[in-house]
């Protein structure tokens, strides 16, 4: 029985409860002075390594590493993935700046990390709830040669193998496959546990590697340009008839009669 | 109050503050409720007393950690569930 060494990615996003704010040049959402937390799919997936050791043994899951590839304060991100039970962390550090890197960028320099690290096993969340692009597990997979399994709402380890189950429409779909292996997480895999107080102070003993982009053969360059980001239009307020002659003289004027 | 106490309860009150800066409805609302329902328990001298207030304090935050997932999840679950 092979031992598991498993890599977390994670991103820090504007938080889930923030309502997003395109800024006034109309290039990007206002990132400035907003509340910023871990992607919540990537908390799922910090969650299912955890307990993935403590199903079974600390032998097993020899360790769980997290890695963050953002602006200096996706620092805070990790400490919580390290509150939350990861062992260490790496961060690579790039500049604050309107545009993200994009997903093949990010898988290039997680393959990397990979190969250096020896890790046997990627669990990731499926999509950011930024950019929503849902690419990267997919690209980091191609990157590797490694097989598959998205959208994952069980993961069972069994000997060298990683049985998955995916809800598809109308029902579920069971994967399996041998080691190594990249996982995407979906919702309802498991409920994540809260990144209590003591045990963000006791992460801050945890070891945290920072890196820089010089450190990785990646271009910072993006293929992509976005052209323009609008918010979505205001809804219109619905209108109040009088009486059934009202209503059918408005719905003909709607044209649907 | 022997120390051993008094450490576990100003413990948990760090605990809960620190739960409280994420509450939905406002850091001030939380730790003024907090505070009172502390005071509330001030005078309690049992040793029994106080640590049966420790433990409903330890189940509050279990509660306020429930709520946090279960806001998060809905959230989520409204916005890429399968409906």
């Amino acid at each position: 029985m092979s031992t598991l060494r498993i890599l977390v990615p994670v991103k820090r996003v504007i938080d889930y409860a923030v309502k997003p704010r395109v800024n006034k040049a109309q290039t990007a959402v206002e990132i400035a002075g907003v509340k910023h937390s871990m992607n919540p799919f990537d908390e799922l997936s910090v969650e299912e390594s955890v307990r993935l050791r403590e199903k079974h043994t600390q032998k097993t899951v020899e360790d769980i590493l997290a890695i963050s590839i953002g602006p200096p304060k996706a620092a805070d991100t990790l400490r919580t993935a390290m509150a939350m039970g990861c062992d260490r962390s790496i961060h690579v550090e790039v500049p604050e700046k309107d545009e993200m890197l994009e997903p093949l960028q990010v898988a290039k320099i997680l393959k990397e990390v990979v190969d250096k690290e020896g890790s046997n096993l990627v669990i990731l969340g499926k999509q950011s709830i930024d950019d929503d692009s849902s690419q990267t597990g997919q690209m980091l997979a191609g990157l590797l040669g490694w097989g598959q399994a998205c959208g994952a709402s069980e993961v069972a380890l069994d000997g060298e193998y990683l049985k998955v189950t995916k809800e598809v429409d109308g029902g579920t779909e069971t994967v399996k496959g041998k080691l190594p292996m990249v996982v995407t997480t979906d919702l309802r895999l498991n409920e994540p546990r809260y990144a209590s107080l003591p045990n963000i102070m006791k992460a801050k003993k945890k070891k945290l590697e920072k890196k820089k982009l010089e450190d990785f053969q990646v271009r910072a360059e993006n293929r992509l340009k976005n052209l323009k980001v609008t918010e979505p239009p205001p809804r219109q307020g619905g209108g109040k008839v009088e009486d059934v002659d009202g209503l059918i003289s408005k719905l003909k004027e709607l044209g649907a009669l | 109050m022997s120390t051993a106490l008094r450490h576990q309860v100003i413990n948990i009150y760090k605990e809960l503050l620190y739960l409280g800066r994420s509450y939905p409805l406002g850091y001030t609302y939380f730790r003024t409720r907090l505070h009172k329902a502390f005071t509330n328990n001030s005078s309690l001298t049992k040793e029994e007393d106080i640590l049966r207030a420790i433990a409903r304090a330890e189940f509050v935050k279990k509660e306020i950690e429930a709520l946090y997932y279960l806001k998060k999840y809905r959230a989520m679950s409204q916005r890429y569930g399968h409906g």
